[in-house]
């Protein structure tokens, strides 16, 4: 039996620009943060979460050759990859927190549905965040 | 390619968040800094279609979703999704959906999915 979402990855162009945004802006925390060669393990997670950890990947050698991570960039850039769906508790202080911090780039500020509350926004390398307040 | 993708990218959320304003093509034209034909070459090569057709199937799918999930009046629908004339909007409305406002409403109700994913999903190509 399964019991957990353990890891989930997303593409990013720079993780340490990943890095400064996912902690420094949206508020999660660092998880992993492991050199390894040329390698870092960089995660991130939701603050006091079970541990579920977001994995930020860069396109690149070993995985990818160069044409190859090429074309990852381009479809982080244009929107065309998955990104993250978050809860948040109060999605209009967060919408204000974020603003406050220099979050620009909304997709959507928060609006009601039957199903709860939500904002969208987009990190800086185009994927998209949805952050929903539930009920 | 990676900064032209970004801008048409922040161009085409633009026309989703602003769907239902007076927008034409200069308009988001502007706002990317660009001549409206400049834009409209770039926008094609990023995403495939012209900005004027991404606009015109985005104010059709809201407009899909407004007869699904709501009681408006067609004519209610029509001036929220952004169209001026009625006569406009229904001819749109059948030539990409294939059937009339009305014909849809009666054969569709409420989608199940979250708002975001209708729109990124259920929008007719």
């Amino acid at each position: 039996m399964i019991t957990k979402l353990n890891v989930a990855s997303i593409y990013v162009l720079d993780k340490d620009e990943a890095l400064e945004f996912y902690v420094g802006k949206l508020g999660l925390e660092k998880g992993n943060d492991v050199q390894q060669g040329p390698y870092r393990w960089l995660t991130v997670r939701v603050p006091g979460d079970d541990g579920t950890e977001i994995s930020l990947e860069q396109p690149g050698p070993p995985l990818h050759d160069e044409a190859t991570a090429e074309q990852i960039r381009e479809l982080i850039t244009k929107g065309a990859l998955n990104g993250l769906v978050l809860i948040a508790d109060d999605v209009r202080k967060l919408y204000e927190t974020l603003k406050a911090r220099g979050v620009t780039e909304f997709t959507q500020e928060p609006m009601d549905h039957f199903y709860g509350t939500d904002m969208g926004l987009r990190d800086p390398f185009g994927n998209a965040i949805r952050i929903l307040q539930q009920g | 390619m990676e900064e032209l993708n970004r801008r048409m990218l922040r161009a085409r959320d633009a026309i989703d968040r602003a769907y239902a304003e007076p927008l034409d093509v200069g308009a988001v034209a502007a706002l990317a800094h660009m001549s409206p034909a400049h834009f409209s070459r770039c926008f094609r090569t990023v995403f495939g279609e012209t900005p004027h057709r991404y606009l015109q199937r985005r104010r059709i799918e809201r407009a899909m979703f407004r007869l699904r999930d709501t009681g408006r009046s067609v004519t209610d629908i029509c001036m929220e999704v952004g169209f001026t004339s009625l006569g406009t909007f229904s001819r749109t409305f059948r030539e990409i959906v294939g059937e009339t406002p009305s014909d849809y409403r009666g054969g569709n109700g409420p989608a199940g999915v979250p708002n975001c994913v209708q729109m990124a999903n259920i929008r007719p190509r």
